[in-house]
């Protein structure tokens, strides 16, 4: 974590906006999650990777509650998490989900898709949404296309629009479930592109990615899990030139 | 680059075997030995029915006569309709009043018409529907501007036949949707509630369901309360029909892919927003054809409330039937009531398929 190029936070005295204890969680009998602990200081950008099936994206689905957890604690900007509705939904506010599906919604063009939460959650006026949503249709390039439903669009220009659709609500932390997985390779890019312009302007990201250059370029910091536990993290140098474990070299031989 | 490669090749014309009347014969007609044989059948049968058909119906028939004139013809008598027009229509609603109930439907079909452009679909619209609503029922039922009451049990005909329909529609349709909603509950008690209800009604026909209401429910009530006998037939047909939809939307609400659930919740919309912005309006989008073959079923089902003697436009032509002069032209008329059904049935139905089209937001 020496490293001079990559910015760290860690040693920062400042509170890290998400707080994980000792997190356990179960699928019936299957231990998914076991004693996870991290800590995501604002700003940072963590790179999650492993195995399919290790428990990447149920944790971060456990972030914003997508997943409960049955043992330990999840603090977001303060806020536990907890059966508490209401604490759930302030968390999933401030905290913007990229999915590898994106998960647009259908039946509402892309600008309703934008507008839909900072309307409904955050009661902005509907013009000032609209403005705000068109800005960040132009950051993410797409913005000739505000008027076309979900449908109508590329895997590539869908997932910019999914981007977009987070940014709206002005979130704390981004959270990036595979969001380049679904598409051609062609697409890749231009999903990349976006979310490297974000982690330039200082969003706390967190993604779970297959995406090794991204996660070089950009990352604070690489998680490695497998089975269920962080078996290692590291400065993306010392995680791809220098790995510590075993199963951290087994998996990198395999991907790289 | 495709594109001129495209414009310089040589433009080469179909065979004629395959195109124009020739071609259209060919593939639709003939296209195999069976199909010729078929086709040679259905000729045959055709030119034998339709001739005798077309002159019983309209060239030996009879359109506006009396019922003397038409025992010697050997068509069809549809003077049956025009002469009972009143009484098929509006029943026994008190001569010099008929004014009202065609006001009344006049301003029921008007409104139902105006409301089927979607960009009408606004807040002003549904007081709109509201303020016709009070009116319709003022028109109907009286005791106000110098217009006598006319009690429920005198309503019957056509306007009936809407009543029922329209309303057992209309409310048994959200019904449906917050019991499909219920039915999908966590909460233990409300899911128990909505399977138990929605299993009990599908259990059993809607004829004893009317059965129940006219003649059991009121032996429950305390004594000198009575509950209207058109509205006890009205609140049958709607739990009857909203158990039928609540199966239907559940399907759509199962159709619903999980990742658009966690899309509405990453957003933090509550589960009110999520249902009514989000999922609700693509199930029911999803269901549009099995729920319009529901609301079709109801609205034909309405003629059975004849078995709890109520005089729907059915049992109006019935009655008219069994007056000697007309009995005998039921032929006549009950293709009339067919048409009327129809007409108001294909209605409905291409207007859920315009209805679908719109909605359709797919590439």
């Amino acid at each position: 974590m020496s490293d001079s190029q990559t910015k760290t936070n860690t040693e920062n005295a400042e509170q890290p906006i998400i707080e994980i204890i000792n997190m356990h969680k179960w699928y019936g009998d299957f231990h998914v999650l076991s004693d996870i602990s991290l800590k995501v200081q604002p700003q940072e950008k963590i790179v999650i990777c492993g195995p399919s099936g290790s428990g990447k994206s149920t944790l971060i689905r456990c972030i914003n509650r997508l997943e409960e957890h049955q043992r330990g604690q999840i603090i977001v900007n303060g806020t536990e998490l907890s059966n508490d509705i209401k604490n759930i939904e302030k968390v999933r506010a401030e905290v913007g989900m990229v999915f590898q599906h994106f998960n647009l919604f259908p039946h509402l063009t892309i600008l309703d898709n934008l507008t839909l939460g900072p309307i409904w959650v955050r009661k902005t006026p509907k013009k000032e949404a609209e403005e705000a949503a068109m800005m960040y249709l132009e950051k993410v390039q797409i913005a000739e296309q505000a008027l076309k439903f979900p449908g109508q669009l590329s895997g590539g220009q869908q997932q910019r629009v999914a981007i977009a659709r987070s940014l709206c609500m002005s979130p704390e932390v981004m959270l990036f479930d595979e969001p380049t997985s679904a598409l051609d390779p062609e697409m890749i890019k231009e999903v990349l592109d976006v979310m490297i312009g974000l982690a330039e302007e200082g969003m706390t990201m967190i993604v779970v990615t297959h995406e090794m250059g991204f996660a070089k370029s950009v990352a604070d910091r690489v998680l490695f899990m497998d089975d269920g536990e962080i078996v290692e993290q590291n400065s993306p140098d010392v995680f791809f030139d220098n790995p510590q474990h075993e199963r951290t070299q087994l998996f990198l031989s395999q991907i790289l | 680059m495709t594109q001129t490669t495209k414009a310089k090749r040589e433009r080469l014309s179909p065979p004629i075997t395959n195109v124009g009347v020739i071609g259209w014969l060919k593939t639709n007609l003939f296209s195999t030995w069976y199909n010729s044989l078929l086709t040679v059948i259905i000729v045959a049968a055709m030119s034998w029915l339709i001739p005798p058909l077309v002159r019983w119906a309209f060239i030996d028939s009879l359109w506006n006569s009396s019922a003397e004139a038409c025992r010697d013809i050997d068509g069809a008598c549809w003077s049956v309709i025009p002469q009972n027009i009143k009484f098929i229509f509006l029943g026994f609603f008190p001569s010099g009043q008929e004014w009202r109930p065609v006001l009344a439907m006049a301003l029921l079909l008007g409104l139902v018409i105006y409301s089927k452009d979607r960009s009408r679909w606004k807040k002003s619209l549904a007081w709109l529907w509201l303020i016709n609503l009070i009116i319709m029922g003022t028109l109907m039922y009286g005791g106000v501007f110098g217009m006598p009451v006319v009690e429920t049990s005198q309503w019957s005909g056509l306007p009936l036949t809407l009543l029922l329909s329209f309303f057992g529609m209309v409310v048994a349709y959200p019904l449906g949707v917050l019991l499909a909603l219920g039915r999908r509950s966590k909460m233990p008690a409300i899911k128990t509630l909505c399977v138990v209800y929605i299993e009990m009604i599908r259990g059993v026909p809607l004829i004893s369901l009317l059965f129940m209401s006219s003649i059991m429910f009121p032996l429950f009530l305390p004594e000198g309360i009575t509950i209207d006998k058109v509205l006890r037939a009205l609140i049958a047909i709607i739990l009857f029909t909203a158990a039928y939809i609540a199966e239907v939307v559940r399907g759509g609400l199962q159709a619903m892919p999980r990742g658009q659930y966690e899309a509405a919740d990453s957003l933090g919309l509550n589960y009110n927003q999520t249902m009514r912005l989000i999922i609700l309006p693509q199930a029911l989008k999803i269901v549009i054809p099995p729920t319009v073959g529901i609301l079709l079923s109801a609205f034909k089902d309405t003629s059975l409330v004849v078995i709890i003697a109520l005089y729907d436009v059915l049992k109006t032509t019935m009655v008219t039937l069994s007056n000697p002069d007309w009995t005998g032209y039921s032929t006549e008329a009950y293709i009339f009531l067919a048409t009327l059904y129809f007409t108001f049935c294909y209605a409905m139905s291409s207007y859920s398929r315009k209805l679908e089209k719109d909605l359709h937001t797919g590439h």
